[in-house]
C-alpha cells in the first residue's frame, strides 16, 4: 500500500501499475488538472507539484517542489502531495497566487500552475529571496509567453521568508495527519520499497528483473518517452544504509540515494568550487529528487558530476547485501553507459577524500543555456602546487568528450614539476589535452567546437590560478 | 441611414480602457481551473488516438503493415489515408498537405496511418508497430540544393525601385554579405491537441487548440464529405499558439473527428511533445544575401538583396510567409533603388508555418546586417549609419513595394530611446572596457523596428462578432479571435465595457466558437485586436444605437436626441435625464427592443498587386527601438545579456499592463530565436533537437537584470480601435539588437573595423567559431 496525504486528505493505493507516474495519477485518476503536461521529461515544469514532510526533529514541515511527470507514486508515500487547486484558502487566493495575478505573471497560462508551485514551496522558506535565488527557484519552469520579468516580480514580491498562509496556520494538524499514515509495508505487488540493505537484497534476489530507482527522473522517461512498460520496480529511497550523509575524518561520504537537495549545502562547505555544477544540476525540482548515485550509476557521458568525482579522486563504494567494495571512479565506468557494478549491486555511497591545503578546483560547464541544460563539455580542474609554484599534480575530470566521463593523467604527468605561471606549461597542457580525445558531433555541439573548448576551459583555469592574471576577467556568468 | 454614437475613449472616468486590468483568465489561471482541451471533462466513451509516422524524409510509401497494430493491446481502429471519405488534402491555401502520406513520404515524422484506443499509452504504443515498407530516394534538405534543383513550392516574387545597377556602379563604396538565419520551433506550452464529439444525428463538436476554428470547421467538413454546418468548433483559449496552431492544428483535428465519426464515439488526440515537435512546421529558416552600395557617410544609394525561405515540403503559408520578409527587409531604411527577389525552396522537411513576425523577422535582420557592414566599412557607430539611413518624412518615404511611409515615428522614437538608454556614455565606457579586458569583450547596439500591420491576404482583414445583453445588464461578447495568452479577451472585454460604460464585471467574453461567429480569419497578423475590437465595437454601436433611440422616445423632447446619449458609470444620461443602464435594458426588453447584434469590420485603405510589386498592403505601420548591452566571453562563445532599453509604440495603449507583456514576451522569444534556439536536422532529414532537453528555449536566467520598458506615448494616426496599436508581434524583432550586440562585441576584437559574419542563432558555438574566423589570435591573448 502507498499511503500519503493529498491535498488534506489522506490516499490509500492498494494496486496500481509500479509506473504510474504522479502527473498520470492525478489527471486521470483524481481528475486534478490543474497539473499540465508540458513535456512529460522533466525539462519544462508544467507539471510541477509540491510534496511536504516532516524535518528529521518532527517539528515542522518541508517543502519540495518535484516534476510530477518523471516521478512515481513511490516517491510521495508518508508525505502530502499539494496542487495547485489546493493552495488558495476559499476564495482567497494565496500570496504567492495573488502577487502572480498583480504582476500579470500569466498569459497563456499553461505555464502558470507549475510557476506557482515552484514559487509556493519557495515561499516556505525562511528567508526572503534575492533574484539569483528566485532564479535558481524557478530556472526548471519554462514559460514561453512573458520573457519571465513579470514572474520574477511575483515571487520577490510574495516570498518574504515568513509563511503565513493556511499551511503554516494549519502546519501542527498536517504533521499529526502524516504520523497517522501507515508507514510499515509501503509499496505495491509489484513497486518494492525495502527499508534496509538485506531487504534491499533479498528483493534483487527475489525478483531480479526489476529496475533499482530512487529519484526516478532518469528511468521515468523509459516510460513516458520510450513507451516501455516497467512493471517491477525497487524503490531506494527508503534503504537507510543509502541515506547516510557522513563528514568522516578523511572525506565525504554521500549515500547513493541521497536526493542533491539535501547534500548540496554540505557538499558545498568541503567543494565550493563546484557551485557552479550544482547550481546548473538539472533544475530545482528534479535536484529534489535526483541523487549523486544515480548520477553515478547512469554513467552518462554528459552527468554533470562524473566529471567533478574524477578530478576529486572518488571512491565508489559498492555493496551487493553480503560483500562490500570500494572501486575508484577512475575504474568505474567500463564503456557507453557501462560500469563495473555487477547484476546484484548497487551504490550504496560516493566517498569523496578532502581537498588538499594547497589545492586549487575549478569546474566548468559550457552548454547553450545556463539553466537546465546538458553539457556541450564539462571541465573540472584540481591543481596542486609546491610553495614555489611548481605543478605537484593536476587531476581533471572531462564529460562530453568521450564515450564515458574521462580524466586526462598524460596532463598531469606532462606538466608535473613545472612552473605553473610560465605559458610554457599552459602550452604543454594544451597540446595534451588537444591531443587526448577525439569528440564527436552531435545535437549539443560539434566536434570542433567540443575540441576547442577543452583547449580554451583549460586557458581559462590557468588564467584563473594564475598570481598574475588573476584580476582578468575571464567569466560572462558568475557563480559564487 | 442611422447615426451611430461614437464612445469616445476619454470620457471614461472608470479607465476601462486603457487601464492594466489583469487578464480575464489570471485568477483561473493562478488557481488551476483555467480549462485547457486536454482538460475538459471526459464525454463518455471516449477513446484515444495516436499517430504513426515516417521515418524517412523522401521515398515511396510501397506498403504499411498494420497487422501488429491491430493486434496492440486496446486498439479498436486503425485508418489510413484510404479510409479518408472526403478530401484528402487539408492544406491552407495551395495544395500540398495530405492528412496522411499517400504515395510519396515527404519529410520524415509525416504521419502515415492514426490507431484509436482505450488509453493514451495503448495508443501510443501501438502506433510503433505498424512494419513501414518505403523506398528512400535522396531527400532534400538544404536551400542550396533546392535552388539549384529549381525546386520550389512557389513561384518566385520580385519588388523593385529605381535602378540599382547604375546607383551601384556608381556607389562609393559597396559590400555583401550572407545571411544563415536558423527556424524556430514554437514550443507552445500546451501542445497540439484537439477533442471530437460525435453529436446527434450526423453532427459533430470539436473542442481544438486552434488559432483558426473556422479553418479546421471547413477542413474537417471537406475530409468528412459534409457540409459547414454540420461540424461546430470550440475553442476557449490556448496555452499558446505564436503562429503554431493557425494551420498546425487543423491536421489533428480532421484526424479525430474521421475516428469519432467511424466509431460514433468521442475521440481525443493529444501529440506527444516530440511528436509534436517532429510533425509540425516550424518558423522558415532562411538564406539570404544582400549588397549594398553607399558613400563615405554610409547613405545607402542602392542594394539588392536575395530572400530564399525553406519552406518544406509544401506550400502552406510559405508564398506570404516569403512576401512578409520581403515587405520588412527595408525595415525602418529608405532603399532608393533596390532589388528584392523572393523565392520559396521546397526541402524534405516538415512544412514550415506561420512563427510570429511571419517572416518579417527574417526580413528585417538583413536590413540590421547592411547597417552593421555599412557602418564597419565607413568607420562609424552602427547606431550614427542607423538614424542616417532612416525613411523621411516629406521625401525619401517610399518602400520597395510602393507604399508610402506615413507618420513615421522612428526618429523621436530613437531620440529618445538613445538619451533614456545613455547610450552615448555606455558606448565610451564599454570601448575602454573592452580595450583593458582581454578576454570578456562587451557590446552594444540599438536597433529599431518598423513592422506593417494587416493580413498581406486583403480578404483576411475583416472580423465579425456577436453581442448579447441580458435583462439583468450583463452581457456576452464573441468574436472571431481566439485567445493564445495575448490578452485579446481582455482588451476585447475592456471594449465593450468602455462602450457601454460599465463594469468589467457584466462583461463575459466567451469561447470562441463557429455556430456563434462564422467564417473568421486566424488569429495572426497581429490584428486579433483591431479587426476584433472593431467588430466589437461596431455591434455595441449597433445595440447602443436601438437603446438611445428607445430611450430618446421615452423622454419625448425634441431636442433631446438618440445622438445626444451618453452611456457612462453604470448609467444612461440624455440631457437632465438619467437611468441606470441595467433599468433601460429591462424597460428596452418590455418596449421589445432587440439586445443582440452581430458586429462586423473590414480594414479600409489596404491593397496590392502582386503582379506589380505595388500597393499598400498595410493600414499602418507600428515602431519600436531597443538597446541591448551584452558580454562575451572569447575563449567560450558564452554571452550574457546585462541591460535591455526597450521603447515601443503601441498607440493608444488599450491596456498597458497587457501591452508590455507582449513586448517583453516577444523581445525575449525574439532573444531565444537570436541565440540558443538551435534547430539541427541530421543528414537523412530527421529532426534531432526534437525536445525540450536539446532544443533550448530562454529560462527564467536569460531575461536580463536591467530589463527597462517603455510604451512611445502617440495616439495612432489611423482609425484603429481607440486609436491602438497592435502588438503581437512587433516586438520580436526588438531582438535584433541582441544579435547585433554580440557582433559589437566580436567586431571589437578588430577595433570595429571588422563586420564579424555571425549565423542566427549565436549559439555559444557559433559565437566561438565566428570569433575565430576573425581573428584566430583572440583566444591567445596572454595575460600583460
Amino acid at each position: 500500500m502507498i499511503s500519503f496525504l493529498l491535498n488534506d486528505k489522506a490516499v490509500h493505493i492498494d494496486a496500481t501499475q509500479a509506473d504510474t507516474t504522479l502527473l498520470n495519477y492525478l489527471r486521470d485518476e483524481r481528475n486534478l488538472c490543474g497539473t499540465k503536461e508540458g513535456c512529460a521529461s522533466g525539462d519544462c515544469g508544467a507539471c510541477t507539484v509540491v510534496v511536504a514532510k516532516t524535518n528529521e526533529q518532527g517539528s515542522a514541515l518541508e517543502y519540495q517542489a518535484l516534476n510530477s511527470c518523471v516521478t512515481f507514486l513511490s516517491a510521495v508515500q508518508g508525505k502530502q502531495l499539494l496542487t495547485v487547486e489546493h493552495l488558495a484558502d476559499g476564495e482567497t487566493l494565496h500570496p504567492v497566487q495573488a502577487a502572480m495575478v498583480d504582476a500579470h505573471g500569466s498569459q497563456c497560462g499553461f505555464c502558470t500552475p507549475g510557476f506557482v508551485m515552484s514559487m509556493f514551496a519557495l515561499y516556505q522558506q525562511d528567508s526572503a529571496p534575492n533574484r539569483e535565488q528566485v532564479n535558481v527557484a524557478l530556472g526548471g519552469n519554462l514559460c514561453r509567453c512573458t520573457g519571465y520579468r513579470p514572474i520574477i516580480d511575483a515571487a520577490l514580491a510574495s516570498c518574504t521568508g515568513t509563511p503565513q498562509d493556511k499551511f503554516s496556520q494549519h502546519q501542527a494538524a498536517t504533521i499529526a495527519k502524516l504520523n497517522a499514515l501507515p508507514n510499515s509495508d509501503a509499496g505495491l505487488d509489484t513497486l518494492f520499497m525495502p527499508t534496509n540493505r538485506n531487504e534491499l537484497a533479498a528483493t534483487i534476489k527475489a525478483t531480479p528483473t526489476a529496475r533499482l530507482f530512487a529519484g526516478s527522473t532518469d528511468i521515468a522517461l523509459e516510460v513516458t518517452q520510450q513507451l516501455k512498460s516497467l512493471p517491477s520496480l525497487v524503490s531506494l529511497t527508503q534503504v537507510k544504509e543509502l541515506q547516510v550523509v557522513e563528514e568522516t575524518s578523511s572525506g565525504l561520504k554521500i549515500g547513493a540515494a541521497v536526493p542533491f537537495s539535501k547534500m548540496e549545502a554540505l557538499l558545498l562547505k568541503h567543494f565550493p568550487s563546484l557551485h557552479e555544477l550544482l547550481d546548473r544540476f538539472a533544475s530545482t525540482p528534479i535536484r529534489n529528487q535526483a541523487t549523486l548515485g544515480g548520477n553515478v550509476a547512469n554513467a552518462s557521458p554528459i552527468g554533470d558530476m562524473p566529471p567533478a568525482l574524477l578530478a576529486l579522486n572518488a571512491v565508489i563504494k559498492v555493496d551487493n547485501g553480503t560483500t562490500r567494495r570500494d572501486i575508484a571512479i577512475s575504474d568505474f565506468f567500463t564503456g557507453y553507459r557501462q560500469t563495473r557494478l555487477q547484476n546484484d549491486e548497487w551504490i550504496e555511497a560516493i566517498f569523496i577524500p578532502y581537498l588538499k591545503p594547497n589545492a586549487q578546483v575549478r569546474a566548468y560547464k559550457i552548454s547553450k543555456r545556463q539553466e537546465d541544460d546538458i553539457s556541450a563539455v564539462c571541465a573540472v580542474f584540481n591543481l596542486a602546487l609546491d610553495e614555489n609554484s611548481k605543478v605537484l599534480q593536476l587531476k581533471s575530470g572531462f564529460g562530453g568528450v568521450a564515450a564515458t566521463p574521462a580524466s586526462v593523467d598524460a596532463l598531469s604527468d606532462a606538466i608535473k614539476g613545472k612552473d605553473w605561471s610560465k605559458i610554457s606549461t599552459f602550452e604543454l597542457g594544451k597540446k595534451v589535452l588537444s591531443e587526448s580525445f577525439t569528440p564527436l558531433d552531435d545535437v549539443r555541439a560539434s566536434a570542433e567546437y567540443r575540441q576547442a573548448l577543452l583547449v580554451n576551459l583549460f586557458k581559462r583555469f590557468w588564467l584563473q590560478t594564475n598570481q598574475q592574471s588573476q584580476q582578468i576577467e575571464t567569466r560572462v556568468h558568475a557563480y559564487e | 441611414m442611422r447615426k451611430l454614437i461614437e464612445q469616445p475613449f476619454t470620457s471614461n472616468p472608470q479607465g476601462k480602457v486603457g487601464k492594466s486590468h489583469p487578464h480575464e483568465s489570471a485568477i483561473r489561471q493562478v488557481s488551476g481551473q483555467a480549462r485547457y482541451v486536454d482538460d475538459m471533462p471526459q464525454p463518455a466513451n471516449l477513446q484515444y488516438a495516436a499517430v504513426g509516422t515516417s521515418p524517412e524524409a523522401s521515398g515511396t510509401l510501397n506498403s504499411i503493415d498494420l497487422t501488429a497494430v491491430w493486434a496492440s493491446p486496446g486498439v479498436t481502429d486503425v485508418i489510413t489515408v484510404d479510409d479518408v471519405p472526403g478530401h484528402v488534402d487539408i492544406a491552407p491555401v495551395f495544395d500540398g498537405d495530405p492528412i496522411f502520406a499517400q504515395d510519396q513520404v515527404l519529410f520524415n515524422g509525416q504521419a502515415l496511418f492514426a490507431v484509436l484506443a482505450d488509453s493514451v499509452q495503448h495508443a501510443r504504443q501501438a502506433a510503433l508497430k505498424a512494419i513501414i515498407d518505403i523506398t528512400p530516394s535522396a531527400p532534400c534538405l538544404t536551400v542550396e540544393t533546392a535552388k539549384q534543383q529549381s525546386n520550389f513550392v512557389r513561384p518566385a516574387h520580385f519588388m523593385q525601385q529605381g535602378d540599382f545597377d547604375t546607383a551601384f556602379g556608381r556607389s562609393e563604396l559597396n559590400a555583401q554579405g550572407h545571411l544563415s538565419i536558423g527556424g524556430q520551433e514554437h514550443m507552445y506550452l500546451e501542445g497540439q491537441v484537439s477533442m471530437a464529439i460525435n453529436d446527434e444525428e450526423d453532427r459533430l463538436l470539436v473542442y481544438t487548440s486552434s488559432q483558426h476554428p473556422s479553418e479546421v470547421q471547413k477542413l474537417i467538413a471537406e475530409v468528412l464529405g459534409c457540409k459547414l454546418h454540420k461540424v461546430v468548433v470550440d475553442m476557449r483559449r490556448m496555452g499558446g499558439g505564436f503562429g503554431g496552431k493557425e494551420t498546425q492544428a487543423a491536421q489533428w483535428a480532421c484526424i479525430a473527428a474521421l475516428l469519432a465519426k467511424r466509431n460514433q464515439c468521442a475521440v481525443k488526440l493529444r501529440l506527444p511533445r516530440m511528436q509534436d515537435m517532429i510533425a509540425t512546421g516550424k518558423r522558415h529558416p532562411f538564406e539570404n544575401s544582400y549588397q549594398v552600395g553607399f558613400n563615405q557617410e554610409g547613405l545607402i544609394k542602392a542594394a539588392d538583396i536575395d530572400i530564399n525561405g525553406n519552406c518544406g515540403h509544401s506550400p502552406d503559408l510559405s508564398d506570404a510567409i516569403v512576401d512578409r520578409a520581403m515587405f520588412h527587409c527595408d525595415n525602418g531604411y529608405y532603399l532608393e533603388n533596390v532589388n528584392v527577389a523572393g523565392h520559396r525552396c521546397r526541402t524534405n522537411q516538415v512544412s514550415h508555418t506561420a512563427y510570429r513576425g511571419f517572416g518579417g523577422p527574417q526580413g528585417m535582420i538583413v536590413a540590421e546586417a547592411m547597417m552593421d557592414a555599412i557602418a564597419r566599412k565607413v568607420g562609424k557607430d552602427p547606431l550614427t549609419v542607423r538614424k542616417l539611413n532612416l525613411y523621411g518624412d516629406k521625401e525619401r518615404n517610399l518602400t520597395p513595394y510602393g507604399m508610402t511611409v506615413e507618420h513615421n515615428l522612428l526618429g523621436d522614437l530613437i531620440a529618445r530611446l538613445e538619451a533614456s538608454s545613455d547610450y552615448w556614455a555606455r558606448r565610451e565606457a564599454i570601448t575602454q572596457f573592452n580595450k583593458t579586458s582581454p578576454i570578456v569583450k562587451k557590446g552594444l547596439s540599438l536597433t529599431p523596428v518598423k513592422f506593417g500591420i494587416s493580413f498581406t491576404a486583403k480578404h483576411l482583414n475583416q472580423a465579425g462578432a456577436l453581442l448579447h445583453i441580458y435583462t439583468d445588464g450583463s452581457m456576452q461578447i464573441n468574436h472571431g479571435g481566439t485567445e493564445m495568452g495575448q490578452g485579446l479577451h481582455t482588451k476585447i472585454g475592456q471594449i465593450v465595457a468602455n462602450e457601454f460604460g460599465v463594469s468589467l464585471h457584466d462583461v463575459e467574453v466567451t469561447a470562441t466558437r463557429t455556430d456563434k461567429v462564422p467564417n473568421t480569419s486566424p488569429t495572426a497578423a497581429s490584428s486579433g485586436t483591431d479587426l476584433n475590437g472593431k467588430a466589437a465595437q461596431n455591434a455595441c454601436i449597433i445595440v447602443k444605437q436601438r437603446l438611445a433611440e428607445f430611450y430618446a422616445e421615452t423622454i419625448n423632447e425634441s431636442e433631446l436626441t438618440a445622438d445626444k446619449v451618453i452611456f457612462a458609470d453604470n448609467y444612461v444620461t440624455l440631457g437632465p435625464h438619467s437611468v441606470e443602464f441595467v433599468r433601460l435594458v429591462q424597460d428596452a426588453y418590455i418596449g421589445r427592443v432587440s439586445l443582440s447584434s452581430t458586429g462586423f469590420y473590414k480594414t479600409p485603405k489596404i491593397h496590392y498587386d502582386r503582379s506589380t510589386g505595388n500597393g499598400r498592403p498595410f493600414f499602418y505601420f507600428a515602431y519600436g527601438a531597443s538597446v541591448s548591452e551584452v558580454s562575451i566571453d572569447t575563449l567560450t562563445g558564452e554571452y550574457k545579456v546585462e541591460r535591455v532599453d526597450i521603447l515601443h509604440d503601441v498607440g493608444r495603449s488599450l491596456n498597458p499592463a497587457i501591452d508590455i507583456g507582449q513586448i517583453e514576451g516577444g523581445f525575449i522569444q525574439g532573444m531565444g530565436w537570436l541565440t540558443t534556439e538551435d534547430l539541427k536536422w541530421d543528414d537523412r532529414g530527421r529532426l534531432i533537437s526534437n525536445n525540450p532537453a536539446t532544443y533550448k528555449i530562454p529560462a527564467i536566467g536569460d531575461t536580463p537584470e536591467v530589463f527597462n520598458v517603455d510604451l512611445y506615448p502617440r495616439d495612432n494616426d489611423e482609425d484603429s480601435i481607440y486609436h491602438s496599436k497592435a502588438v503581437g508581434e512587433p516586438p520580436f524583432m526588438l531582438a535584433n539588437s541582441v544579435w547585433c550586440a554580440i557582433k559589437d562585441a566580436i567586431s571589437s576584437l578588430t577595433d570595429y573595423k571588422v563586420d564579424p559574419q555571425l549565423p542566427a542563432p549565436a549559439t555559444p558555438e557559433a559565437v566561438l567559431k565566428c570569433i575565430m574566423s576573425i581573428d584566430p589570435d583572440a583566444t591567445r591573448s596572454e595575460p600583460s
